[in-house]
């Protein structure tokens, strides 16, 4: 496996409060408590990838037995075709990662941008604004969401109806309503503003002396040394938008408009079809996983580099 | 703000041009400024500093998310509607009930899981990666796949059947008021203890070898240098730690809105999921903002005592 033979990271890696030679049976026994923690992280994701290629009865007939964790038996792909007749679940995935792009993507210029103001540049206010982005740290998601579905009902929108520019109210059931208000992100800017507070400032003096306006010194000086505040970003407002459920549940009505996650109500309806539905929770995981697979490294430093927050 | 006087004090050469220049050079630096930082600005204005705003004024009025007629003032009475209803009671007494169980497994179990990884041995990279892999899964998938899982006849109990040679039978953990909690907080532990894994790891990895090697040769054992070392030195990741795990948890929403519902007999619905139910299902935006204030109060106590209870006391 690739994950485990280079050694860990050096940042990771320092062997506090270890015995230096331990002996055999001991080592063997930390391996061995390891491995069971391996096993008790692992055994449900493993039954959903297994459970997705079996027909519901057998599913439920292997249950007991270690077979409940192996493909054998009648494998097929068939429970997968279920998936796709359906529920759209190619233009649910297609939703997703249009969102999910969209989201990172302009999230981490505005947010950049904004955290390079406040870093680099002195205006009045500044302090005040970095001040006010930080406390909005402390508040969830959840508190102004019900209050915010009120208020997307009611912002403007500019439309084009037959050559003529049209002011039109109410933001539910759209595209937009699903990555505006996420955009910008309070977090996201600090974590740039702290970044670039470790970039030398004699550097964009210089570009300063050859003449290079604030953009170009955002674009060609900072922005290419941030490459970790970069990574850290994307993974960390990636994640939330590909799991998106308690928003788009309540302004999403249109099917065609929907991302991954509000897709599983399509299986609890009538009878369900596990086999089916672990086909479904398969595909909307496989993406992110290997995602981290590739990168864990990064994703698992962006979840430590969170943790400054305190 | 000592940020800014910093950033002021850094930029001398630029004082040093002439007078005229400087003050142009000045009022476009402050333009270019604003202008870059405004995307962000506005953004953050309209889709969360109004809103807040708007959760507490409209939690004062009887405003619909769709209606004929405009919202008007009714002063107290979703809050006195509130106080009398006894859904809303088990929801706050579910909610505490999820966070005391969950907040401090989750932490412990965390730090645990920190310390196993912060050694050197080969491997510790394979294993940190697969206790972090539930965190990557969504929480919709994991309560999906517990949901199966919890079945009278699914896995779980049939590995509890096996595992106790058929002295344990399980029982319906979804369908029944005392387990239906306990099943969703452990699944909400297995699920998100490896975020708190890997800070607590970062924040194990601050303190210093040099005091290890100190209590080492003072002759510490290894649960001396825990209580003498890594605890003292780990306060600020403690604060960080208690702090988000205490807001996640007050937060439970997914969990119950796939697995269960709020029941069986309103035994695990919570403030957040009544604010949705509320304020989407039945479109009462103004009782479920009332909640939603609720909800705010709340976090912003807990998270305030927290701070206050793990301070800096020097």
């Amino acid at each position: 496996m690739a994950i485990d033979t280079t050694a860990a990271a050096p940042a990771v890696t320092s062997a506090h409060g270890r015995p230096r030679h331990e002996t055999g049976w001991r080592r063997a026994g930390g391996y061995a408590g390891r491995l069971v923690l391996v096993v008790f992280f692992a055994f449900p994701i493993v039954f959903m990838f297994v459970s997705s290629l079996k027909p519901d009865d057998q599913i439920f007939g292997d249950i007991s037995s270690i077979k409940a964790f192996l493909p054998v038996g009648h494998v097929s792909l068939d429970n997968y075709a279920t998936v796709f007749d359906t529920v759209p679940a190619g233009r649910f995935l297609l939703n997703s990662i249009g969102l999910s792009v969209v989201t990172v993507a302009l999230g981490l210029f505005v947010n950049s941008v904004a955290a390079f103001a406040l870093s680099r540049m002195r205006w009045k206010g500044s302090g005040i604004v970095l001040a006010a982005i930080i406390a909005t740290l402390v508040v969830p998601f959840e508190t102004f969401a019900l209050p915010l579905v009120w208020w997307v009902n009611k912002l403007p929108w500019l439309t084009v109806r037959g050559g003529v520019p049209l002011w039109e109210f109410g933001w539910l059931d759209t595209y937009r309503v699903q990555f505006v208000p996420f955009i910008a992100n309070a977090f996201a800017i600090y974590l740039f503003y702290s970044y670039f507070q470790s970039i030398p400032k004699d550097l964009d003096e210089a570009a300063r002396v050859d003449g290079a306006g604030w953009f170009r010194i955002y674009r060609s000086v900072v922005m290419p040394l941030s490459g970790p505040a970069i990574a850290t970003v994307s993974i960390l407002t990636f994640l939330p938008a590909w799991n998106q459920y308690l928003w788009p549940l309540m302004v999403i009505q249109s099917e065609q408009l929907r991302p991954v996650m509000v897709g599983v109500s399509y299986f609890f309806q009538l009878k369900v079809q596990w086999g089916a539905m672990m086909a479904y929770s398969t595909l909307i995981t496989i993406p992110v996983l290997v995602l981290f697979l590739c990168f864990q490294r990064a994703f698992i430093g962006s979840i430590a580099a969170s943790g400054v927050k305190g | 703000m000592s940020i800014q006087t910093a950033a002021t004090a850094a930029e001398p050469t630029i004082q040093a041009k002439a007078g005229a220049t400087t003050t142009r050079a000045h009022r476009h630096e402050a333009r270019s400024g604003i202008l870059m930082v405004a995307p962000a600005v506005v953004l953050l204005l309209v889709f969360f500093f109004i809103p807040v705003v708007l959760c507490f004024l409209l939690a004062f009025t009887n405003a619909r998310l769709i209606s004929p007629t405009p919202a008007h003032l009714t002063g107290l009475d979703n809050f006195t509607r509130l106080f009398r209803d006894p859904v809303f009671w088990a929801s706050l007494r579910n909610t505490f009930y999820f966070a005391v169980v969950v907040v401090p497994l989750q932490s412990g179990f965390a730090l645990l899981l920190a310390l196993l990884i912060n050694v050197r041995m080969r491997g510790t990279n394979f294993f940190r990666t697969m206790y972090f892999i539930p965190v990557v899964t969504s929480i919709v998938v994991v309560s999906i796949l517990w949901r199966f899982m919890y079945q009278p006849h699914g896995l779980i109990n049939s590995i509890l059947q096996t595992a106790s040679f058929n002295v344990v039978q399980g029982t319906d953990w979804l369908n029944n008021t005392a387990s239906a909690m306990p099943a969703i907080m452990f699944m909400s532990i297995w699920q998100a203890v490896g975020f708190h894994m890997v800070i607590w790891l970062s924040g194990l990895q601050t303190i210093p070898e040099e005091r290890y090697e100190a209590a080492e040769l003072d002759g510490a054992n290894t649960w001396e240098k825990f209580r003498y070392v890594t605890w003292p030195g780990l306060r600020a990741t403690r604060t960080f730690i208690l702090v988000t795990i205490t807001i996640a948890a007050l937060s439970l929403f997914a969990q119950i809105n796939v697995m269960t519902d709020g029941g069986p007999l309103n035994s695990t619905t919570t403030m957040v999921y009544q604010a949705v139910r509320t304020g989407y299902r039945q479109q009462e935006t103004a009782y479920a903002s009332a909640i939603s204030l609720i909800f705010f109060a709340l976090v912003l106590a807990v998270s305030l005592v927290q701070r206050y209870l793990t301070r800096d006391k020097d």
